[in-house]
């Protein structure tokens, strides 16, 4: 033992990444990091991403936990970086997204004398991460960081973010990565009850109108295989929220479709009128509900299996709780339903029922002069044989890309659920690019988010990403527009986009391809093309879409989820 | 429904901001709050009441459990137990008043702890109810100053909050 082990702060910091298997970190350099970043500059195991915008960073690095079981990193320097990363690491905290966040800090000697690129970042962010550090000696580094990614990637995942003091880099001590950690205050449960799950079982077997409701639970956890074997064996209808497609094939005649605000009609009814909900790793939010006193008027039984005890009776009341991981809960479910199960013979009759509800082909529009956003949408699937990662932005073009897009597989719909971030569309695909290299990947966007994060499009032309750019170019901020077309008698108060810059001039003045689309036959071709001749480039496909164009079915704000708007009642 | 709920958490740097921050993030009240560490010097025990229908209070220990620093939540309240405040009250004490301020703080079982010409500073240990019947007992105008500590409150016989 000498002075020969001891290394500083900042090669701490390295090599606890490269311990956690880490291969690449979204960042941006900055006065408090720069110690770290020497460190970085030295090593090549982890591969650094340099953004444009800390808030990138972390989009960047959430989608790549979204898209993949790897855990995303982003490193921002103190101060502007951290703020910058708040709307970053926000949106991640709403969707459960496990994710570190590295951020440099004044020295120790200077906080509270309001220094030089100085926050609280502690303070700051703490209402928005599942936990928070600040590093007050080095010899804390290590171990700080294990429980770091131990709390962020364990029980229902979270950002957590670590801050770093600059002096605390700079700083010598001995290095050891613990093997494992232990904390008396964080212990996250696994198994469900197992009294409890029989409860459940039982009550799917006398169920006559089941419904099986999933949400992003499922994705996180890695339990779509496991949902899928028994909803196949249950025979039940499913349902996915916003959150959760892909967790259970939406091919498959057996789903419903989304639920929610711009659910289809035949999930709202289901969901509604079931006599069972099995609600799994999904929290009855107000997207999907709707207005929790209408819902709460049918009489019904409620199974609710979730990690987080406190999605449970929430803002419904549930019958069988059961708190646990999802694929164990899950498992223990399949064991205890034999081959044999037969779901009560009222279930047939309910299945006429929601095929009759399903014949109102509730998700059709009508094509017009000008190009719908629903048929690109449609056309994408088509092009990529629906086997694309697919990220989105948040506004109509999200709820057209969660509707239209089928998506068969978890992990493959990249959106902002919870906090509903506009501009996160492009560094969603950036992280996605890094987490599954040769996938296609698509951004669905639109004219008005695209320009909160369009300075991403230099950092994708230093990586050579080929992201392929859907903007669905309506001219107005179009979920604005149309609630003031529906509740606020036209008034379209601020939600145009004037001034647009030419998309098409400004992916080539990044270097990339641009596009405009502007007819209905040309939208094939150009998807083609973009995804043939054009594999390996990033294109900017600026589809003029038509103006007018609403999303359906639609339950307004403070609605109950029955009495929807569709497109047949306008 | 007024609730007694005790926290153990790690007595760490920002810990009570976190329980705090919860409280107001998401609307939930604090009649009062008392903190500080326990035998133990790792951990503090935080006393709260709160006010809140049955399922307001599910979720506030839900969400205090899911706090990574907090260790044992417990509503005292669901089961037998024993609470107390402290108070301190400095009242003037002059002519008449004097004799009849000694009287009330004996009435009371508080004890005078301070003494000038003309104020007495009054010790005085009970539920929050008595200390209120304390205060209304007294004359408000010779009431000069008082100081609460909130609430801090222990199981009975076997009830034990613990690691």
């Amino acid at each position: 033992m000498g002075l020969a082990m001891m290394i500083t702060g900042a090669e701490i910091v390295i090599r606890c990444l490269q311990e956690e298997k880490v291969e690449h970190v979204f960042g941006y350099p900055g006065g408090s990091v720069l110690h770290i970043y020497d460190e970085l500059f030295k090593q090549d195991q982890i591969k650094h991403i340099l953004v444009r915008h800390e808030q990138a960073a972390v989009h960047a690095a959430d989608a790549y936990s979204r898209s993949s079981r790897k855990v995303g990193v982003a490193l921002v320097t103190s101060g502007p970086g951290v703020t910058n990363a708040v709307t970053g690491i926000a949106t991640a905290y709403m969707d459960s997204v496990p994710l570190i966040v590295l951020c440099g800090q004044v020295p120790t000697f200077y906080i509270g004398q309001d220094a030089f690129q100085e926050c609280d970042t502690v303070g700051i962010t703490r209402p928005c991460v599942k936990h928070n550090f600040l590093v007050k000696d080095v010899k804390d580094l290590a171990i700080t960081l294990k429980k770091a990614f131990h709390i962020a990637t364990t029980g229902r995942p979270g950002p957590v973010v670590v801050d770093i003091p600059k002096d605390i880099t700079a700083e010598k001590c001995d290095f050891e990565y613990p093997k494992t950690v232990q904390m008396r205050s964080y212990n996250p449960v696994v198994k469900g009850h197992l009294g409890q799950i029989k409860k459940a079982v039982q009550l799917l077997a006398e169920a006559k109108r089941p419904v099986i409701y999933t949400g992003g639970g499922v994705i996180l956890s890695d339990a779509a295989d496991k949902l899928t074997q028994l909803a196949r064996k249950l025979g039940f209808p499913v349902t996915n929220t916003l959150m959760g497609l892909g967790g259970f094939p939406a091919t498959d005649k057996q789903n419903v479709g989304m639920l929610g605000m711009h659910g289809s009609y035949e999930a709202n009814m289901t969901m509604h009128y079931a006599d069972l909900i099995l609600a799994v790793g999904a929290r009855f939010d107000d997207r999907v509900i709707g207005n929790p006193q209408h819902f709460g008027k049918e009489p019904r039984k409620i199974i609710h299996v979730d990690i987080d005890p406190s999605s449970i009776s929430k803002r419904v009341k549930v019958d069988v709780p059961i708190v646990g991981n999802v694929p164990d809960v899950l498992e223990e479910m399949l064991k205890l339903l034999d081959d044999g199960f037969r779901p009560d013979p009222a279930v047939a009759d309910w299945w006429r029922q929601i095929e009759e509800w399903r014949a109102r082909e509730s998700l059709r529009y009508k094509q017009g002069q000008y190009i719908m956003p629903q048929y690109v949408v449609e056309k994408l699937y088509e092009v990529t044989g629906g086997d694309a990662f697919i990220t989105s932005d948040v506004g109509q073009h999200q709820m057209f890309a969660a509707q239209y897009y089928k998506f068969d597989k978890p992990r493959r719909w990249i959106n902002s659920g919870g906090l509903g971030t506009m501009g996160v569309g492009l560094p969603y695909a950036m992280g996605v690019c890094f987490a599954n290299p040769d996938m296609p990947v698509a951004c669905i966007t639109g004219e008005g988010s695209i320009q909160m994060c369009i300075q991403e499009l230099s950092t994708c032309k230093q990586f050579e990403l080929p992201i392929k750019i859907i903007n669905l170019n309506n001219g107005m901020l179009g979920m604005v527009r149309q609630w003031q077309e529906m509740f606020y008698s036209k008034r379209y108060s601020q939600s145009y986009v004037t001034s647009l810059p030419d998309f098409v001039k400004l992916a080539e003045s990044y270097g990339h391809v641009g596009m405009k689309i502007e007819r209905p036959e040309d939208v094939e071709p150009a998807l083609r093309k973009a995804f043939t001749e054009h594999k390996n480039d990033l294109v900017f496909m600026d589809f003029i879409i038509d103006p007018t164009a609403n999303v359906f079915p639609m339950v307004a704000a403070g609605k109950g989820l029955t009495e929807m708007i569709l497109a047949e009642d306008l | 429904m007024r609730h007694i709920i005790s926290i153990l958490l790690e007595n760490e740097a920002g810990a009570l901001s976190r329980v705090a921050g919860l409280f107001s993030a998401r609307g939930y009240n604090i009649e009062t709050l008392t903190v500080a560490p326990t035998e133990d010097a790792s951990l503090s025990r935080m006393t709260i009441v709160t006010r809140g229908s049955d399922d307001v209070l599910e979720q506030i220990t839900k969400q205090l459990n899911k706090l990574v620093d907090v260790v044992k939540v417990v509503d005292l309240s669901e089961a037998a137990h024993v609470e107390r405040e402290l108070m301190l009250i400095k009242v003037r004490a002059t002519g008449k008043d004097r004799e009849e301020m000694k009287r009330m703080a004996d009435i009371f079982r508080g004890r005078i702890i301070d003494v000038t010409e003309s104020t007495y500073v009054i010790e005085l240990t009970g539920t929050s109810a008595k200390l209120d019947s304390f205060i209304n007992a007294l004359d408000a105008g010779l009431i000069l100053e008082t100081v609460r500590t909130g609430v801090s409150g222990i199981g009975r016989g076997d009830r034990i909050l613990k690691v």
